[in-house]
């Protein structure tokens, strides 16, 4: 008896074949909560800080927990980054060419998947390139390009690349779509064939219903990396479209258009906390984008299958 | 491509039809890559062979042979060493994302509660990691270890270590959270690769006596390798071409300078393209030879 009691308390300490035991889930979580606090500390940092009223900023006894809760940097960080306009932008400028470079990548990935041609090697090799080579190799001459047929500053700029399977990361997608055509079944496609069913009738009824994850992540993902993407939007935009993190990059500059520094009182002068509400305010939107679609980001990877190759 | 396929098209080979509808499917790629990569990377290598002169009424070249590379190589202080810098930053970086992302996916693969919520942390800095905000954060000191930097100490210590360390060093310090931002979808790679992996390997294992210990080394880690190298050259290529990346900046910044122009920086970004492809081909070379190693 009393041995089966020290069992269980060592079982329950150290774990057994079943389970972890005490010792090593106790560790196990805190080891997570700490990393995940480190992770987490920047925008800890930010908000705290975003929140803080100029008195608070300048008390050093007020490190974590504001005096008061002071909305007044965002107010100020809201009408800087003129919010409704360029939160408008931002949506435009990343939703559009992510659905288009979704459905081009769909087509693109369905042929590499379901035929067999020649230079098909090559063609890989190429769309691996499209993803090493810097953009700052090819922007110039696109830039001057649009310049000339006046579409800087215009959302085709970011439209025509993704049109053709050259967008932002669309090599990524591409693999993708490859990925989940190539698990789809060929008896399925031989009996439509024998049904008379064109390649394009095929590609719509049998390969784009079974796409549906791949274009949800596709989509998704883009529209994160096009929302976040400064390089080309600075490049192709500028002078037109004013996304947010483009607005938020000449935060001080449109700052000081609105409050002039030899104007304004000295609690109206821009500081940290104000600069980490227009920070806050620029990730907000995908945040809440994060929060609502999570299963889709953290199981993408499962379902897409990009590890298969 | 479009309806069904005519009838005269029924006579030819069916290996050459199949060829011909694929050809379909892939030719807008194809000739997006022409309009949209080659003829622009073209266009670019032409611009660093020539000083280039953009004027309301054109553009205007003047053909000056390999001049804008040797300046970028031989004459420009800045750009070398931001190059080394960028070497040295990356080949920090790389391990450490491929030992954490590993270290969580391997932590995130075991069953627990709330292991959701761990999930959901670990991958929050993909959705936000732009380079405006990176920059507000890094300005505002966010991005370091918390209470580290500013400790006298650790400021009395960099101070003795030469300075080709003490760069790495300091980066390191300041920028780690940043660092570790970058393992979110490397996380995710593993996480799903480490599922993919046959448990009665590990039963088999176990009943041979081996250890949780041995059969990592012995199993998990061999079985991650390709992983490992896809995830490292993934990484590279992120890190290089990050907009917050000091070439990259600077690069862009001597595109619309008076004294730098769409000639110099076009030399510059070819220069930092070979550097890129130089240093995937190491990365490449060491972790496939480890591979190789292991299986072998």
């Amino acid at each position: 008896m009393r041995q089966m009691i020290r069992d269980h308390w060592r079982g329950f300490l150290f774990g057994t074949r079943t389970s972890y035991g005490l010792i090593f889930t106790t560790a196990l979580y805190l080891l997570l909560i700490a990393i995940g606090f480190v992770y987490l500390y920047p925008l800890l940092f930010m908000f705290v800080t975003s929140l803080k009223s100029p008195a608070d900023l300048l008390n050093p006894m007020v490190q974590w927990v504001p005096t008061e809760l002071y909305m007044g940097n965002y107010v100020k960080a809201f009408r800087v980054l003129d919010y409704p306009k360029t939160f408008w932008s931002s949506v435009l400028i990343s939703v559009v060419p992510s659905v288009i470079q979704a459905a081009v990548c769909s087509v693109i990935g369905y042929g590499l998947a379901r035929y067999r041609f020649p230079g098909k090697g090559l063609i890989f090799a190429l769309i691996l390139a499209t993803f090493i080579i810097p953009a700052q190799n090819t922007v110039i001459p696109q830039m001057l390009t649009y310049r000339r047929l006046g579409l800087l500053g215009h959302i085709a700029a970011l439209i025509l690349p993704a049109s053709a399977g050259q967008g932002f990361n669309s090599a990524i997608f591409i693999l993708i779509f490859y990925q989940t055509f190539l698990s789809l079944p060929k008896v399925l496609e031989e009996a439509a064939r024998l049904d008379g069913a064109s390649d394009l009738e095929i590609f719509v009824r049998i390969g784009l219903p079974a796409a549906v994850p791949a274009f949800v992540i596709s989509i998704i993902f883009s529209t994160v990396w096009y929302w976040n993407e400064t390089y080309l939007t600075v490049i192709f935009l500028e002078g037109g479209l004013q996304s947010l993190p483009m607005q938020l990059s000449k935060f001080v500059q449109a700052y000081e258009n609105l409050y002039p520094p030899g104007v304004v009182n000295i609690f109206d002068r821009l500081n940290e906390a104000v600069k980490l509400s227009g920070t806050f305010l620029n990730i907000l939107p995908l945040l809440v984008m994060y929060f609502i679609l999570q299963k889709w980001f953290v199981e993408s990877v499962e379902r897409s299958g990009i590890t298969g190759e | 491509m479009k309806g069904r396929p005519a009838p005269a098209g029924r006579g030819i080979r069916p290996s050459l039809r199949e060829a011909l509808h694929g050809y379909g499917f892939v030719m807008l790629w194809i000739v997006g890559f022409v309009i949209f990569t080659a003829a622009p990377l073209i266009q670019t290598f032409v611009y660093s062979l020539n000083r280039v002169t953009v004027e309301a009424t054109g553009i205007t070249y003047e053909f000056v042979r390999w001049a804008n590379y040797s300046r970028a190589l031989f004459t420009d202080p800045t750009f070398v060493e931001l190059l080394i810098g960028y070497v040295i930053e990356t080949l920090v970086s790389l391990p450490i994302i491929l030992i954490f992302s590993m270290i969580i996916a391997l932590f995130l693969n075991l069953d627990f509660r709330f292991k959701g919520l761990f999930r959901t942390i670990f991958f929050l800095p993909v959705v936000i990691t732009s380079g405006p905000v990176i920059q507000e954060l890094t300005a505002q000191g966010a991005t370091s270890v918390p209470g580290i930097t500013n400790t006298g100490a650790v400021a009395a210590f960099l101070a003795e270590l030469p300075s080709y360390l003490r760069n790495p060093v300091e980066y390191l310090l300041t920028s780690f959270i940043l660092i570790l931002w970058f393992s979110g979808v490397q996380i995710l790679i593993y996480l799903s690769s480490l599922q993919k992996v046959d448990k009665s390997i590990y039963e088999a294992a176990a009943i041979d006596g081996a250890s949780a210990w041995e059969s990592f080394w012995k199993i998990t880690l061999p079985s991650l390798s390709t992983t490992t190298l896809i995830i490292a050259i993934y990484t590279i290529i992120v890190l290089s071409h990050f907009s917050e990346n000091k070439v990259v900046k600077y690069i862009y910044g001597q595109t619309y300078a008076v004294e730098g122009g769409i000639g110099y920086s076009s030399a510059m970004s070819f220069v930092y393209f070979l550097v890129l492809v130089m240093l995937l081909a190491l990365v490449f070379l060491v972790l496939r030879f480890r591979a190789r190693e292991r299986t072998g």
